[in-house]
């Protein structure tokens, strides 16, 4: 019982501190999905609509909502794995005042990432009410992009947070997010199909978790859903999810407890 | 409450802690006292259950921190040396949020943290956030939250240090009524005045040992003499032999000498007898200060 009670008092510290600031999370999870999607699916989508052979065969503004919806889950569970989890560990130390008590650097861990999937379920929520209004969503299988956002977002979270517990520095993500996590909301089928890319690129994109995250958006709001595939981009995400939580498990205790 | 045989704490090749033996009895107020480094927060960290023990023996309110960690942790108090509160939030919340770790309702949580407050005198502040509160002010609070779960056994790691003396004193006065009280606690310090005034019993440790045990007053009796004369000269310094015999124990500093003595008066005098008057002579009485630089000597560590 313990096991499930714990991480969820961690949780409400998060919760308790995001009351705080939440009004400042709001642009980011409301205004930016209506700016992106009206630039590129409207705007651009415009443009692109008068080729004659727009992406995935659809109105781009239908292509591009999804690939905008998985990147943004993306880029959620990221940012609130990284900095977070080191001011946790070493400026605000919330984490050590959570091990003083009964509770555990796993429910101290645990806490954290209900938080984050919180916030990523949310986004995921909005952003879903948000390309439905403007008409980018065509089945009702759409409703599950949101826990495939979920889903993407912890194939995200829990790497970074094993490497957030590990690292000294915090320029560390900066790097991170220029080097890895950009590229991959550019060029992994976010706004274009890979096989726009040079091979070597392309065959790099199918590594990345989002590639597999964007398939799986866009097979639900397209309601172009083939189970099999579906099931493998699906299984891949999970596999990073679990990796990434047996490490961030590791850096954690090998981390707060000295 | 505490049980410690051969209590080992390495990290990699450094030895923290080499080997002590600890006990420490029900409504003690117990003191470690060393320089920095000397492994106190490193034997801290482990009798708070978040540092497994190396090698040893270790029982904390009768049970074995590897087996018992969380069960052990709900009954503990502790005030880390850096604090941990939440800037974001209110002082109110950090105690409530602190309390719901150990599982205790918020129902439960809402007197208990008005009398918290009120304690620490901080229940003007119940509102604010934490960020602008002063140390002193932030360190209350981590004793207030530290008594949530009303502890059998409060583990405070320096707990004036970088506080004003009005600060230290106030937190002085908060602890010295839960002594009354009769909780048990355990200290680590390197402030003289600060063991003197909270610690029935404490222990000197350097370089990972414990190198003396005792009272304060049984320690300063075994260590230092009842009185030092402490003199210092304006420009030469008398010749070896001015001090000999005039004391029990002579050490030359710098900047002064320090006689260590039974009797203040006639040791000064003799020194005055026997050439140079000194520019100053000062006698006092010996404090847990000398016997701490006796013991752990004066260079300076890091």
């Amino acid at each position: 019982m313990d096991g499930v009670l714990q991480p969820l008092r961690a949780y409400e510290h998060w919760l308790a501190q995001y009351k705080r600031v939440w009004r400042g999370t709001i642009g980011t999870s409301l205004v930016n999905p209506v700016l992106y999607v009206t630039a590129l699916g409207v705007g651009l989508g415009t443009i692109v609509d008068q080729t004659q052979n727009p992406p995935g065969g659809v109105p781009y503004l239908d292509y591009v909502a999804p690939g905008l919806l998985a990147a943004a889950a993306m880029q959620t569970a990221t940012i609130e794995s990284s900095w977070p989890v080191m001011a946790a560990i070493k400026w605000s130390r919330v984490y050590h005042a959570m091990i003083a008590t009964p509770l555990t650097e796993r429910d101290a861990f645990l806490g954290h990432q209900l938080f984050v999937i919180t916030r990523v379920f949310t986004s995921a929520a909005a952003y879903l009410a948000i390309i439905t209004a403007f008409g980018a969503v065509d089945s009702w299988w759409a409703i599950f992009v949101v826990p495939a956002a979920v889903l993407i977002g912890t194939a995200f979270s829990m790497p970074m947070a094993a490497l957030a517990a590990a690292i000294e520095e915090d320029r560390t993500f900066v790097t991170i997010f220029r080097f890895l996590i950009v590229p991959m909301f550019l060029f992994s089928g976010t706004f274009f199909p890979v096989t726009q890319l040079p091979l070597a690129f392309e065959l790099i994109a199918y590594l990345t978790p989002i590639w597999h995250g964007v398939e799986l958006c866009r097979m639900l709001t397209l309601g172009t859903l083939e189970l099999w595939p579906a099931l493998g981009h699906a299984a891949y995400l999970l596999a990073w999810t679990v990796v990434g939580f047996e490490l961030a498990r590791r850096s954690y205790r090998r981390r707060l407890l000295g | 409450m505490i049980h410690a045989r051969g209590l080992v704490k390495r990290f990699g090749e450094l030895v923290a802690v080499d080997g002590i033996d600890l006990d420490v009895r029900r409504g003690e107020a117990f003191g470690f006292l060393g320089p920095n480094g000397a492994g106190k927060s490193s034997t801290m960290r482990m009798i708070g259950c978040v540092s497994p023990v190396t090698d040893g023996t270790l029982r904390i309110l009768g049970q074995d921190p590897a087996s018992h960690g969380a069960q052990i942790r709900a009954r503990l108090g502790v005030v880390p040396q850096q604090d941990t509160l939440d800037f974001e939030l209110t002082v109110r919340e950090n105690v409530l949020i602190y309390g719901r770790y150990f599982g205790l309702s918020r129902r439960e949580l809402k007197p208990r943290i008005d009398e918290l407050l009120d304690f620490v005198q901080l229940t003007e502040r119940a509102g604010d956030k934490v960020e602008p509160l002063s140390g002193g002010m932030k360190r209350r609070l981590t004793i207030a939250r530290s008594l949530v779960n009303d502890p059998d056994l409060l583990l405070l790691d320096e707990p004036t240090t970088g506080l004003d003396p009005q600060a230290r004193h106030v937190v002085w006065d908060r602890l010295f009524r839960l002594k009354q009280q009769g909780k048990t606690f355990v200290v680590t310090t390197h402030y003289m005045d600060e063991a003197e005034q909270l610690c029935d019993r404490l222990v000197v440790m350097d370089h990972g040992s414990i190198v003396a045990e005792g009272s304060p007053w049984n320690l300063i009796q075994r260590y230092a003499t009842r009185e030092v004369v402490e003199v210092r000269f304006e420009d030469e310094r008398p010749q070896n032999g001015v001090f000999e015999r005039a004391a029990e124990r002579i050490e030359e500093l710098p900047d002064r000498v320090l006689l260590y003595t039974q009797d203040g008066d006639a040791t000064a005098a003799a020194i005055a007898d026997r050439g140079l008057p000194p520019h100053s002579t000062l006698i006092r009485r010996s404090t847990l200060e000398d016997v701490f630089l006796h013991l752990t000597g004066r260079t300076l560590v890091d």
